[in-house]
């Protein structure tokens, strides 16, 4: 077996949580981004309440990662894979933070109301503008394509790891003991 | 070596080529899974890209524009609640009291510069602002069912009705074959042209066609329809524009009346029974069916679109306050979506956008008749 080092717990676990959650996030906004169908108004239900419970599993993700650093990759990874793997990293948090507050700002700049629930709104955080509001919807789908890219990226890497290199990456963060 | 133990040691070259190959299929499955939902493999789907290119194809280009409903006003006013429906509804709206309301009259069609007519369809749009951020947003027509009960019906008539590239004008042709393919829209027609067309706005009943939920203190809930009926005296089309060749007759008239006298609307709220079809607009609710009076809304002020509270305000139907739920009907949801697609749009295109038929000139003006 590897001797590579695995994540901690505390650090696997909000990843494997968040996982589906983000990949059922991705899937839902482009569908219902072309949906005319009865579904929209359930997959607009569902989008809303999931990026924000995204927001903030993300912000306690951030928190663990000060805490519980993640282990360094083998040595036998070269620098430009390292620098990858640095680089996809740093941008799949970063869209996980900015993604449900453009989405948030955008709801907020077209005044919808943001139903999280039944009664449970949340607040407006921008000013009612509607070409502020059409920046944001735009910037939206760039950064959903662009988090859908990397999320392929970072799941073929991972398989790059487990079944090529087979360095014991893949298994750091899958592994269930 | 099995080749897809996922060990540790090297993996033979013959080994690594399968295993790439596996990796990229999984890849390409969950790529191609995307691409699916978004709709890009599915050339006959009806997606929301697909409805608003068939408003161009049937309204020409108008940046800026709502899609549908392109030619109106704003108004602003009040709602007074009477109390009644508050046994129905939880929702706030239905308190003893008064909300503001934002609101919009305007002309069904894509065609913002339009003349009015006395047969074109007419609707009021409502944004009731409760308190705590709630919103009830509600878009009503002046007709008593619905011409279509899908968003593929919707989307057929459209083209239907397109002007011929040719010869400017619609195909009879297409109409007929739309109208053989769907006879619940001939049914509903046969309905709309009976209905009575008033002289204007002011005189006017709108109704929200589309079924929704009232949702009770206790979690009951009952099939709703509900209609604003003018308290202002009918009287019918007297088939003569009051301003002869004022293209904007309905709305100049509306705008003099609201300057005038604040101008009113009871708000009736009709309850479904069983028989009552929740999911198909085009069929009207059996007579006689209980109706309540939830209260009155009030219309002070009118403005241009230009500058006034409506324009930045999609009147989505599904932007509902907690006591009114949608119903199962399948024209909700892609009125929903379509609305926000063309809200998107005209939002993108806000400073290319032509001044609005009815200018700030004119309704400063008091209207032109």
């Amino acid at each position: 077996m590897s001797t590579q080092a695995r994540f901690p717990a505390a650090s696997r676990l909000p990843h494997w949580l968040m996982a589906p959650m983000i990949v059922a996030m991705l899937f839902i906004g482009v569908g219902m981004a072309a949906s005319l169908s009865p579904r929209y108004e359930l997959l607009v239900s569902i989008h809303r309440p999931l990026g924000i419970a995204i927001f903030v599993l993300c912000l306690a993700r951030i928190v663990n990662r000060f805490i519980n650093p993640p282990p360094e990759l083998p040595d036998t990874v070269p620098s430009l894979q390292r620098f990858a793997a640095k680089a996809s990293h740093v941008v799949l948090y970063a869209l996980m933070f900015i993604m449900p507050l453009v989405g948030w700002g955008m709801l907020s700049a077209a005044r919808y109301p943001i139903v999280l629930y039944g009664p449970l709104r949340l607040p407006p955080i921008l000013p009612h503008d509607l070409t502020l509001y059409a920046w944001l919807r735009d910037l939206h789908t760039v950064l959903a394509y662009l988090f859908f890219a990397t999320f392929l990226a970072h799941f073929g890497a991972a398989l790059f790891h487990g079944l090529i290199r087979r360095d014991g990456v893949l298994q750091s963060m899958a592994s269930w003991r | 070596m099995k080749p897809f133990s996922v060990g540790a040691g090297p993996v033979s070259s013959a080994g690594v080529l399968v295993r790439l190959g596996a990796i990229g299929a999984l890849m390409l499955s969950v790529a191609g899974a995307f691409a699916y939902v978004g709709g890009w493999l599915s050339p006959v789907r009806l997606t929301q890209d697909r409805m608003m290119a068939a408003f161009q194809h049937a309204s020409g280009t108008h940046a800026g524009f709502r899609r549908n409903h392109a030619k109106g006003v704003c108004v602003t006013g009040w709602f007074e609640s009477s109390g009644q429906a508050v046994a129905l509804s939880k929702a706030a709206v239905f308190r003893p009291g008064r909300v503001p309301v934002v609101g919009r009259f305007a002309l069904a069609g894509g065609m913002p510069f339009q003349t009015d007519a006395p047969a074109k369809v007419r609707s009021m749009a409502l944004r009731f602002l409760l308190p705590g951020g709630e919103e009830w947003r509600t878009g009503m027509n002046n007709i008593p069912v619905f011409p279509v009960n899908s968003a593929r019906g919707f989307y057929e008539q459209l083209l239907a009705s397109s002007p011929d590239p040719v010869t400017g004008k619609p195909d009879p042709d297409k109409m007929k074959a739309f109208l053989a393919a769907h006879p619940e829209t001939g049914r509903a027609l046969s309905l709309i042209k009976k209905r009575q067309v008033t002289s204007g706005f002011a005189n006017s009943a709108f109704n929200s066609l589309n079924a929704f939920r009232f949702v009770d203190a206790a979690g009951a809930s009952v099939p709703v329809r509900w209609s604003t009926v003018p308290v202002q005296p009918l009287a019918a089309d007297s088939a003569e524009p009051s301003a002869a060749g004022d293209k904007n007759y309905l709305f100049d008239d509306l705008i003099a009346q609201i300057a005038q006298h604040p101008q009113q609307w009871r708000l009736i709220v009709t309850i479904g029974q069983a028989d009552d079809p929740t999911n198909d607009a085009t069929l009207p609710w059996h007579a006689g069916r209980r109706q309540v009076d939830a209260g009155t809304v009030t219309i002070d002020h009118a403005s241009s679109e230009d500058g006034g509270r409506c324009t930045d305000v999609n009147y989505d139907p599904l932007v509902l306050p907690y006591g009114i739920e949608p119903s199962d009907d399948p024209l909700l949801s892609a009125r929903s979506a379509a609305y926000a697609r063309s809200f998107t749009l005209r939002a993108g295109e806000e400073h290319e956008k032509a001044p609005s038929a009815v200018t700030a000139q004119e309704v400063q003006a008091g209207g032109k008749s």
